[in-house]
């Protein structure tokens, strides 16, 4: 008797970490799609006042002012530009630096050098905004007189720098990977550092360094912080990046923080603005899924 | 020895750190014959064979003492002041498990030329025709050489190892235990492949399979501890071995 009820009880407990585990699980789902509900319900309210054609077209965006204009094609381009740069910046440097810490850096400078680096990442980005506009536009309008004080190129610049440590690190984890028995067959035809790494580990790790490509695009892309401090809050239909930009987070954030009242047109827009940027960045997540599906490793 | 002689190994000393490793190593390696290691686990065949491509050098803390003299140019290729990627480029390398690169199988045949700078197509095409050729491979991969070298089987990889090995023009090809992650056919197919390409080309073998040492080498190396015990023509080697060692090893009474 004491036997079955023992088992029963057993299967009572085994079914219940079982729900623990599934609801665990399934909490980031519903966390997720919750905030996918709550953005398209409120900015529902928008679109039934503003068009989709005027909204995803339109060369002004000024919905704080007393003859409002509704067209979000220039925070796309601040965004644009600012991501643009700041990937100018990342992308290559932290395929530099994974590349060296991976197949050239002796074992214990990179014991030193790769813990250094993710500190980089450990940075409040406040900290770097203030860095853009009190240090590195200064810096750099004494070589471009036309810089103006707020501008995209200076946050760009130091949000490569940010991001720098995510690609790197992912990109050398990926190269780390790559088999030992597959580089020495490149060591033993006659291939130096350089061409084994080029030519033999890249492409390996190619799958790798593409999840790490696209975790950077989605950083610079979400960036908030950074942009709203040095970028100067100016929506702007332009591709010139000594002038001052704006960008979608950099917008939502101005609206969260201003005195515009919750329920109206103007408050909606942030939602309109998050639709828009959930949908890049989706893409974005999407593209590095089927990239990896199409480069997977097989060694 | 009435051979001609292709390399020799003089006084060879090798060491892990503070690790003693191959302990005054004397050896001769006939031109275009087949020399076979053998030897128990843990003997240093392998470390031996890795000397002649010089691939310790790619991790801190080894060291060579001693000689292998490459002949006719009587080099002595582990002398500090000879270019390890020289060596390699001369003395090519089949490794235990099927290594090709992440390329379709024309790249990995050519591999080893592009990185000398060699991008002559035409030349290119010839050489991999040749080379695959030279492996066997030809009939079987020839419709689809711009196809993921991953596709092929494990035997077939092999080959197309093999054949990149062959594309540079070796002097001198290493083998270490070719076969040990493959099937009995296949395992065939390369051995076969190693009396063919003898008539060419220089080989030493690494292997743990005696049957395979005696099947395909012309002469056999039988180390223990770090140290070459006996070293003969292989027929003596498995059929009459001097050393006491040598033979409890072979009839299977250790390793």
């Amino acid at each position: 008797m004491n036997f079955l009820s023992g088992k029963s009880f057993q299967s009572v407990k085994e079914k219940a970490i079982e729900t623990f585990l599934f609801l665990s699980a399934a909490s980031s789902i519903l966390i997720t799609t919750g905030i996918v509900f709550i953005l398209f319900y409120e900015s529902s309210g928008f679109f039934k006042k503003v068009s989709i054609v005027e909204f995803l077209t339109g060369t002004q965006w000024t919905p704080l002012f007393s003859e409002p204009r509704f067209g979000v094609l220039p925070l796309v381009a601040g965004t644009f530009l600012t991501t643009t740069i700041a990937l100018l910046v990342a992308l290559p440097v932290g395929l530099i630096t994974a590349m060296y810490l991976s197949e050239f850096a002796p074992l214990r400078l990179r014991e030193i050098l790769k813990p250094v680096l993710e500190l980089l990442a450990a940075v409040p980005t406040v900290v770097y905004g203030y860095f853009a506009l009190l240090f590195l536009t200064p810096l750099l309008q004494k070589f471009i007189p036309d810089l103006s004080g707020f501008n995209a190129l200076s946050p760009g610049i130091i949000m490569g720098i940010m991001i720098v440590p995510y690609v790197s690190s992912v990109s050398e984890d990926a190269m780390s990977a790559v088999p030992m028995y597959i580089k020495e067959g490149s060591y033993a035809m006659g291939a130096t550092r350089l061409q084994t790494a080029f030519r033999v580990v890249i492409p390996a790790a190619f799958s790798g360094i593409a999840a790490a490509f696209i975790i950077g695009i989605s950083r610079a892309l979400g960036e908030t912080m950074v942009v709203a401090i040095a970028a100067g809050m100016m929506p702007n239909w332009t591709i010139n990046p000594l002038e001052p930009v704006q960008t979608f987070t950099s917008y939502i954030v101005q609206v969260s923080l201003g005195d515009v009242p919750h329920g109206t047109l103007e408050y909606s827009t942030i939602f309109a603005v998050g639709v828009v940027l959930f949908f890049i960045t989706l893409g974005a997540n999407i593209l590095s899924f089927f990239l990896r599906m199409k480069f997977r490793e097989r060694y | 020895m009435v051979e001609e002689l292709k390399a020799e190994v003089k006084n060879l000393n090798f060491y892990y750190g503070k690790n003693h490793v191959l302990k005054n190593i004397n050896l001769p390696v006939a031109r275009r014959k087949i020399t076979a290691l053998i030897g128990p686990s843990g003997c240093g065949k392998t470390t031996f064979l890795r000397c002649f491509n010089r691939m310790h050098d790619l991790y801190p803390g080894n060291r060579y003492e001693g000689e292998i003299v490459l002949y006719p140019d009587n080099l002595n290729i582990l002398s500090p002041v000879v270019d390890p990627i020289k060596v390699r480029m001369q003395i090519s390398m089949v490794f235990q498990k099927p290594n090709p690169f992440p390329k379709s199988i024309y790249e990995n045949v050519v591999y080893g030329l592009k990185i000398r700078g060699v991008h002559k197509k035409n030349y290119l095409d010839e050489v991999v025709e040749k080379s695959l050729r030279g492996a066997a491979l030809w009939d079987e991969v020839k419709d689809r050489l711009h196809k993921p070298a991953y596709d092929l089987s494990g035997g077939q990889q092999q080959r197309l190892c093999i054949a990149r090995a062959l594309a540079t023009n070796p002097r001198i090809l290493l083998f270490d235990e070719p076969t040990s992650a493959l099937d009995p056919i296949a395992t065939a197919k390369i051995e076969e492949l190693m009396v063919e390409l003898k008539k060419e080309v220089t080989i030493l073998i690494v292997t743990h399979n005696m049957q395979q040492a005696a099947r395909v080498s012309d002469y056999t190396a039988f180390m223990y501890l770090g140290e070459v015990i006996e070293f003969g023509k292989t027929d003596k080697i498995f059929t009459n071995p001097s050393e006491k060692l040598t033979e409890e090893y072979i009839t299977g009474r250790f390793g």
